[in-house]
């Protein structure tokens, strides 16, 4: 295998985006993601789109926006892998250049929520399970999914809607800093606590917002990263993966996602890194009990323990692993196919140490940043370890 | 929405016929007032749902067994905001139980009060008509037998 690097970034402004089609919405994070590259879209060889889809117009995104992009010939494929759709997309990327197949590759993730009313979407994300057996008579939901673990994971630790609270507080205060976020403003615990019940125990500002937005990245091959003389290449050093059972009710209990500790534990392998040598990292904060079960399945501290470390400012910047200072899924959004793609470029951001403003740039020891995606209710998870 | 030029697109109605040749006998079973799922004859594996194909031995060699319906609950929710097509329904409770026979089983619980729901309640699953006149399965508390 080749090694593979990050040698171009772009994100277009999450949001309520309905003044663009999703094409428009994957230019805005393409253009600049070829030009940090100083490439042109005829440099590119193959391109993979991570998008879910079927609330916007168009069921061949790809084409579509590999058409308005300029990109038409190039290899082409559509990647879905739930809210892990991104990552699975970069990983399709990463796997084609690191085999040798190509020496270049361009990622888009990109997603357009809004074109449909919220109980549609609510619907089909509902259904984005095991259909027949816990949709069609139960009529489970996206938030409903992650209640049954922050139930059972309160009733184990102890732990109390405030905790969860202060998982939304944070990334809130980081997304009020950042100028592509949904939720670009500030919310106390008393807000979570008081906004209106989604699915018990889990409140409207313990959710991620349905939101639209794309992100880009420029992936190539060590040699090509010498040959354009790339400042500072930011490596794809691990990507583990695993998958979880479609039924909720197979689920070996609710504390965790198995998913994630297997692809976890993959990753680091394949990079060679222990969790306490990260620098920043996004995890998937769909909803705010999931950032609390990414502490854990990552390995940052001991099952139970997720609790102690949002309570102790271990997550903040200054704090041991800054995590999801661009906002998180939580309040900068969840375009689902952008999802990933979106967490990638921000922690190459993180490792070019430039972001700003400067009080979202987590300082840098060791140079390795960690993205942990979750698809579904942990159907699906990629965990990717990068390096500077 | 927002109040920008849009384009209404042409409206879509979709509906699928989920095939259900395989497992019919549990529908049937609902209607008889038993909960069914399969057995794997080669490996011994139970599967709820029930699937035709064993997963782990890769057999298609099943049979349908009776499961006493009797569990305990491992988790729960209140579905409070619904899908579309859930719109008619008042909040609904979802729970998983571990039945006796040790498959787990994802349902609406009803017939208790939410403050005196507790993890590890003795629960009962039995089969449901529903106003539409299908039939499925919920929950209940296992001292209130019907």
């Amino acid at each position: 295998m080749r090694r593979v690097a990050v040698i171009g970034v772009g994100h277009s402004r999450f949001g309520d985006r309905q003044d663009v089609n999703v094409k428009e919405l994957a230019f805005e994070s393409v253009k600049p993601a070829l030009e940090d590259a100083g490439l042109t879209p005829k440099d590119i060889p193959y391109v993979t789109v991570g998008s879910i889809g079927v609330w916007y117009e168009e069921p061949l995104p790809a084409v579509a926006i590999a058409e308005y992009c300029g990109l038409t010939g190039a290899g082409l494929v559509r990647v879905e892998a739930a809210c892990a759709t991104g990552s699975a997309a970069v990983y399709s990327a990463y796997t084609a250049i690191a085999s040798g197949a190509v020496d270049l590759a361009l990622v888009v993730g990109v997603e357009k929520m809004r074109e449909v009313d919220t109980s549609l979407a609510v619907e089909l994300i509902g259904r984005a399970g095991s259909y027949l057996w816990e949709f069609e008579y139960f009529g489970m939901t996206f938030p409903s999914y992650y209640a049954l673990y922050a139930t059972a994971y309160m009733n184990r630790y102890g732990a109390t809607e405030e905790d969860l609270a202060l998982v939304a507080v944070k990334n809130h205060k980081y997304a009020a800093l950042n100028p592509l976020a949904h939720l670009q403003k500030e919310i106390s615990v008393e807000d979570v606590l008081s906004s209106y019940m989604i699915s018990w125990p889990l409140k409207l500002y313990d959710c991620s917002p349905i939101t639209d937005g794309s992100a880009a990245l420029v992936l190539a091959s060590e040699e090509k990263v010498r040959e354009l003389r790339v400042d500072t290449p930011v490596w794809i050093a691990g990507v583990g993966y695993s998958s979880g059972s479609s039924t909720l009710s197979q689920r070996s209990d609710f504390l965790g996602l198995d998913a994630a500790v297997k692809a976890s534990q993959m990753a680091y392998r394949i990079a060679g890194v222990r969790p306490d040598q990260i620098d920043s990292a996004n995890v998937h904060d769909c909803f705010t009990i999931a950032e609390l079960l990414a502490y854990e399945d990552l390995g940052f501290c001991r099952r139970g323990e997720g609790v102690k470390m949002i309570r102790d400012g271990e997550t903040e910047i200054g704090g041991r692993i800054p995590v999801n200072v661009d906002g998180g899924l939580k309040a900068k959004g969840h375009p689902i196919g952008a999802t990933g793609v979106s967490m990638i470029v921000e922690q190459t951001k993180q490792l070019r140490e430039e972001v700003k403003p400067s009080a979202r740039q987590a300082p840098m020891k060791n140079y390795i940043a960690l993205t942990h995606n979750v698809g579904g209710t942990g159907h699906y998870c990629y965990v990717t370890v990068l390096k500077r | 929405m927002s109040g920008l030029p849009v384009i209404k697109s042409r409206k879509l109605e979709i509906t699928y016929n989920i095939p259900i040749s395989k497992t019919v006998r549990f529908w049937e079973g609902l209607k008889e007032g038993k909960i069914l799922a399969t057995r794997c004859r080669n490996c011994g594996k139970l599967h709820f749902p029930p699937a035709a194909d064993c997963s782990q031995c890769y057999s298609s060699d099943m049979e349908w067994v009776e499961l006493s319906g009797e569990g305990r609950l491992v988790t729960y929710t209140h579905v409070i905001v619904r899908p579309k097509s859930f719109q008619e329904e008042q909040p609904y409770t979802v729970g998983i139980a571990e039945l006796k026979e040790g498959v787990k089983v994802l349902a609406w619980l009803t017939d208790v009060k939410r403050k005196d729901i507790k993890i590890g309640m003795e629960l009962k699953m039995v089969p449901k008509q529903l106003p539409d006149g299908r039939i499925a399965y919920v929950f209940k508390p296992l001292t209130t037998r019907e």
